[in-house]
């Protein structure tokens, strides 16, 4: 399993043709306290680089871009009764949505963990 | 994930900036200043200040003192050319909130106003003073004295335990009541303190020589009821005490009467007019305004913004103009306009999020109860 990550805070897990998609630890700590996620729907397509998922915040709505194209075969629904999850395990349990993956080349172009780490230092 | 803060231009840093820093906060641009939006996370910061006493640093807000050759002659008249308020039966020590409007009676900023033994001293927004300070200018007679404090930084301590706090480091502030203030001391720097606030808690505001603020406000966190605030509950407090905030809630298109703020256009001065935009503004009060400010909890989790059409059946009827997670109530709650005729408690309306009609009820404001501590109780 390999994870990528986005300039715009999204995680992404891979294995074979499946990933998990999530934001980040960075991400949930700048968004503050998370009060409701909204979800793609099972089924849905989403295009790399779209709005794929929104995180509200107390003060604010955020959108989740999806970091790579691909179908959605399930949407988190430990978030609708506990939103928080987004804050204790962003990188686990508060996962948002699995999808299939239409292209595996775009992973490509993504940041690995040390890549990312070292974004979040410069900003 | 995106942010949708917009960036600005000059940002300024506020005489706490260092201290902030410190006490670990995140700082965000606001009003042209750098301001900690929060420290420890919006909802135990929030739900802190209602049960105990939160430290806010409100530097950003103008201080402004108007006075006269001769100490306060003429200045309640001259400001109440300006504003809807009683000022000239106003007492010693005494506050009122007021509004300055324009002459449609459209809201150019809300505001403070106390009578001191030699002066007023009014506290206004901070991302409208410079126009508020320039619209004194122009209108206050030429004779009057207009001072702006930027050397004075502000601090709010706000919640039930923020009077064993403060009383304990400045003695005597416990015997003021809701909307008086006075001259006192803390730790030997001079202070000015009013009973008041803005998250709808019994609570203080505190104005002190910027030289001293990162000493006071370091003796009024070590107290063990305080812990600092950001802005992020400052925001989530207002709403849920049903208070208005400037540039969301009030602007140049909203009058008195449409924004529910009856308190601030006592009945000598609606029967007297004599203040911008009277005609309007009392006609108003008298006739009932098309619209009205209101209150409205969702059902479900998912907070409307500002900016959401509110629908009563299949016609929009308003807009929303603060919403947010109540962290009290464990509910999103929301204020906006409506058309009066949707006005009414209780009535099932819409909001339009994202495209989904989320169910709403018509809810009295205050969302959570004030607890100010008033006059004889």
């Amino acid at each position: 399993m390999t994870t990528y990550y986005t300039e715009d805070h999204e995680w992404i897990s891979v294995e074979g043709g499946t990933a998990t998609v999530g934001i980040t630890d960075y991400a949930q700590a700048q968004l503050g306290d998370i009060v409701f996620v909204e979800l793609p729907a099972t089924g849905a397509n989403v295009a790399k680089g779209g709005e794929a998922a929104v995180v509200e915040s107390v003060k604010a709505a955020s959108d989740v871009f999806a970091p790579v194209t691909g179908t959605v075969s399930e949407a988190n629904a430990a978030l609708e009764a506990d939103p928080a999850l987004v804050n204790s395990a962003p990188e686990g349990e508060g996962w948002f949505f699995k999808l299939a993956l239409a292209d595996p080349s775009e992973l490509e172009g993504l940041m690995d963990a040390a890549a990312y780490k070292a974004f979040c230092d410069g900003l | 994930m995106s942010d949708d803060a917009e960036p600005e231009e000059i940002i300024q840093t506020l005489p706490l900036d260092r201290w902030h820093h410190a006490q670990g906060a995140r700082m965000v641009p606001f009003a042209g200043y750098s301001m900690p939006i929060q420290y420890e996370g919006i909802i135990a910061e929030h739900l802190w200040a209602r049960e105990s006493a939160g430290l806010f640093d409100v530097s950003h807000m103008g201080q402004l003192l108007i006075r006269g050759e001769h100490g306060t002659d003429g200045v309640d008249t001259a400001l109440e050319a300006l504003m809807p308020g009683d000022f000239t039966g106003l007492g010693v020590d005494r506050m009122r909130y007021s509004l300055l409007l324009d002459d449609e009676g459209g809201i150019l900023d809300d505001l403070m106003v106390t009578r001191r033994t030699g002066d007023f001293y009014l506290v206004v927004n901070g991302a409208t003073k410079a126009d508020d300070i320039a619209h004194l200018h122009e209108y206050l007679p030429e004779e009057l004295i207009l001072n702006h404090l930027d050397d004075q930084a502000l601090l709010a301590l706000q919640g039930p335990k923020a009077v064993d706090a403060l009383a304990r480091i400045c003695p005597g502030v416990d015997m003021l009541v809701f909307m008086t203030a006075g001259a006192f001391e803390i730790a030997g720097v001079p202070v000015w303190v009013s009973r008041s606030g803005y998250t709808g808690e019994d609570g203080f505001e505190i104005s002190l020589p910027a030289a001293d603020a990162e000493q006071v406000a370091a003796l009024i966190a070590a107290q063990p009821e305080v812990r600092p605030i950001g802005l992020g509950a400052r925001d989530s407090l207002r709403l849920e005490a049903g208070l208005p905030l400037y540039g969301h809630d009030l602007d140049t298109t909203t009058d008195a009467a449409e924004a529910g703020l009856g308190f601030a256009v006592p009945k000598r001065r609606r029967a007297e007019g004599g203040f911008p935009g009277a005609t309007r503004t009392v006609r108003h009060f008298n006739e009932g305004a098309s619209r009205k400010r209101i209150g409205l909890i969702l059902a479900g989790r998912l907070p409307a913004r500002e900016g959401a059409a509110i629908f009563d059946g299949d016609d929009q009827v308003g807009t929303v103009t603060s919403g947010g997670f109540s962290p009290s109530l464990q509910v999103p709650i929301a204020m906006g306009y409506v058309a009066a005729a949707s006005a009414t408690l209780n009535r099932p309306l819409q909001i339009e999020v994202r495209g989904k009609r989320l169910d709403a009820t018509v809810a009295p404001m205050p969302f959570v109860p004030h607890r100010y501590v008033r006059q004889g109780s």
